[in-house]
């Protein structure tokens, strides 16, 4: 039952996050958005991977090594969510990156000032 | 007007995807077999008990070092858009408690960050946890003492020294076993001690200098140097 709710909870945060991406207008919001879904994402990914009443991979005192198959949650998709993070800090960082230039050239973070790619 | 309609269309449409996936979950007993059959090697096969860490460095090795190789390409975007950003650089000086408590913290974070990837494969932790670790001790060293200085050469040397390692270990294990980034290059010695498991604890030591390396690199590119 609880992986339901936090599978709730990462798919509004996603909501949230995607509707900030197409709202805001200054910059620095747009990526505090997609910072929102990705943090979603994640949520959801990892909830999928709940199994009920069993604990996390990692072979230790609360765990038996002979029957740990039958203890474990799945562990595929944290470690999908290991790499999903650090892609995510690595893209955020390359964003903030781009804002900081064209903030220099531009003097200005709203959207609406960057006609470029309007169609 | 039609913008917000346009907005609404579209997340609208995005909880139309995710409607199946909510009204059809359901919590699942047992793991698929694909799972089944990691954590069964990663115990008997690995002698590695993280199982997420045996997932990352050896099942999915060749991810993760695509996973570095995006890191690495962030960090030279990062440094390239950021070059000479120096005019407009802030200083302002620290304040008294933070200059006396990071000369203590700063130490003991990088040994914390050094523990987290050196257990990696015994505890819940890795190469990229321990990385962010030690990046995070460089950022509060940089808050606190504005005119320190860090070597991008120094950086630089720790960061490639590390990934070229990286991938000779993963064609070390083409070499004398059956595949690419096999751990089975070194003995797996005794289940659940440091040095066990193979070339996992090397891998993911490597993959945290790595890491810290190159998000250091990116925060000292961002404070403009």
């Amino acid at each position: 039952m609880i992986s339901m709710y936090t599978l709730i909870l990462g798919i509004a945060l996603l909501v949230i996050g995607f509707y900030a991406m197409l709202t805001r207008k200054n910059l620095i919001k747009i990526v505090i958005g997609f910072s929102i879904a990705d943090t979603g994402t994640h949520i959801i990914i990892v909830s999928l991977g709940y199994l009920r009443g069993k604990t996390a991979p990692i072979i230790d005192g609360a765990v038996n090594a002979v029957n740990a198959v039958q203890e474990v949650v799945d562990p595929i998709p944290s470690a999908l969510v290991l790499t999903a993070i650090v892609i995510g800090l690595a893209v955020t960082a390359v964003m903030l990156s781009f804002i900081v230039e064209m903030y220099k050239k531009n003097k200005s973070l709203s959207i609406d000032d960057y006609q470029e790619l309007k169609w | 007007m039609i913008k917000n309609i346009a907005v609404l269309l579209a997340v609208a449409g995005l909880l139309m995807i995710f409607l199946p996936v909510i009204s059809g979950f359901q919590e699942r007993d047992n793991l698929n077999e694909l799972a089944a059959d990691y954590v069964d090697g990663s115990i008997n096969d690995l002698g590695t008990p993280n199982v997420v860490t045996s997932v990352i460095v050896t099942y999915r090795g060749l991810d993760t070092l695509g996973e570095v190789t995006v890191l690495f390409l962030a960090t030279v975007g990062v440094g390239l858009l950021l070059k000479g950003n120096r005019e407009d650089m802030i200083k302002i000086s620290p304040l008294e408690l933070l200059e006396t408590t990071s000369s203590v913290l700063v130490a003991l974070i990088m040994v914390l960050g050094i523990y987290i990837f050196t257990h990696g494969h015994l505890t819940p932790g890795g190469g990229f946890q321990g990385g962010v670790v030690i990046a995070s001790g460089f950022l509060l060293l940089m808050l606190s003492k504005v005119n320190a200085k860090i070597s991008h050469s120094i950086m630089n040397f720790v960061e490639s020294f590390s990934g070229v390692a990286y991938v000779g270990i993963g064609i070390a294990g083409i070499v004398l076993t059956i595949g690419f980034l096999n751990p089975g290059i070194l003995p797996l010695g005794q289940f659940g001690d440091l040095f066990s498991a193979g070339a996992i604890p090397v891998i993911y030591s490597l993959i945290g200098l790595k890491v810290g390396s190159e998000l250091t690199s990116i925060l000292v590119t961002m404070r403009g140097e």
